[in-house]
């Protein structure tokens, strides 16, 4: 626990953060990719023609959900709230349309793209965590949070 | 083999995604909001995912191929233009509106099918309405 920060889980976000950098260090070391999620699930359903073979995207993307069941029967269930589902969609359509403008997300981009210092995935990262900040700042502003 | 391989760190990556709290569309909306009660624990999930791949690259400079496959096959790490910009930006948008990205919310179908869903189905609307408008 965090002085200040009642709510925050800084041992299971590190524990996990450590999972899901090992899991992208295996795609790198092993089939020599970058475990980007956006990427990886628009070859998976067709929607990209370029990147990792599409065996390989489908497995990748078959493992999230495979792992998350894991751990929520081990552990007795994850809890999470979501957004109403007329914000999902809203939300959904602008993620899925500019992870593939920006060529990627947090994990591309934030994991993998930080740790290997690129330039570009740096300015993304900057970019989209700053805009999320606003729109978070603005929906607080609005009254709609 | 590779196949194996991708469903292994699949299912490592999403196992961490929960264990994290990620699966959790609040706690990441809370990381955002810098004016309301700050959640830090996203900032944990990236330092610590970063630490492995820190040195995966590492390991990456002094290897000619990975393990079970012929070559690296590695993005551009140069170009930047105003697509990737907005494309950026757009992403952060749709982040802080639903809380979702795309790993946890496809995770979360196993979690949360019902829930999730909504998000997921949109978010591959996206991903088409790109594939079919912008030219690469």
């Amino acid at each position: 626990m965090i002085p200040g920060f009642p709510d925050a889980q800084p041992i299971a976000g590190l524990i996990g953060g450590l999972m899901i950098g090992l899991a992208a260090a295996i795609m790198l070391l092993g089939l020599g990719r970058i475990a980007g999620v956006s990427g990886l699930a628009a070859r998976a359903t067709g929607l990209s023609s370029s990147g990792a073979p599409r065996g390989v995207a489908v497995a990748f993307i078959i493992g999230l959900p495979l792992g998350a069941w894991i751990v929520a029967l081990l552990s007795g269930g994850v809890p999470a709230t979501f957004p109403a589902p007329g914000l999902l969609i809203v939300a959904g359509l602008i993620v899925g349309f500019g992870t593939r403008l920006g060529s990627g997300c947090t994990s591309g981009h934030g994991v993998c793209g930080l740790s290997r210092l690129s330039r570009r995935s740096i300015m993304v990262t900057a970019l989209f965590m700053g805009s999320g900040f606003a729109t978070v700042a603005l929906m607080r502003l609005a009254g709609a949070i | 083999m590779r196949i194996m391989i991708a469903l292994l760190s699949g299912a490592l990556f999403g196992a961490g995604l929960t264990i994290s709290g990620m699966a959790d569309p609040m706690r990441v909306r809370a990381f955002l909001d810098l004016f309301g009660a700050w959640d830090p624990t996203l900032a944990f999930v990236m330092g610590g995912g970063m630490i492995p791949m820190a040195l995966a690259w590492i390991v990456q400079k002094q290897v000619d191929r990975p393990f079970a496959d012929h070559a690296f096959t590695l993005p551009d790490t140069r170009a930047i233009d105003g697509k990737l910009a907005l494309g950026a930006i757009l992403f952060g948008i749709g982040w802080g509106i639903g809380g979702l990205c795309p790993g946890p919310a496809i995770a979360s179908l196993a979690l949360t099918p019902a829930a999730v869903a909504p998000f997921v189905l949109a978010m591959l609307g996206g991903m088409a309405i790109h594939r079919f408008t912008i030219k690469s």
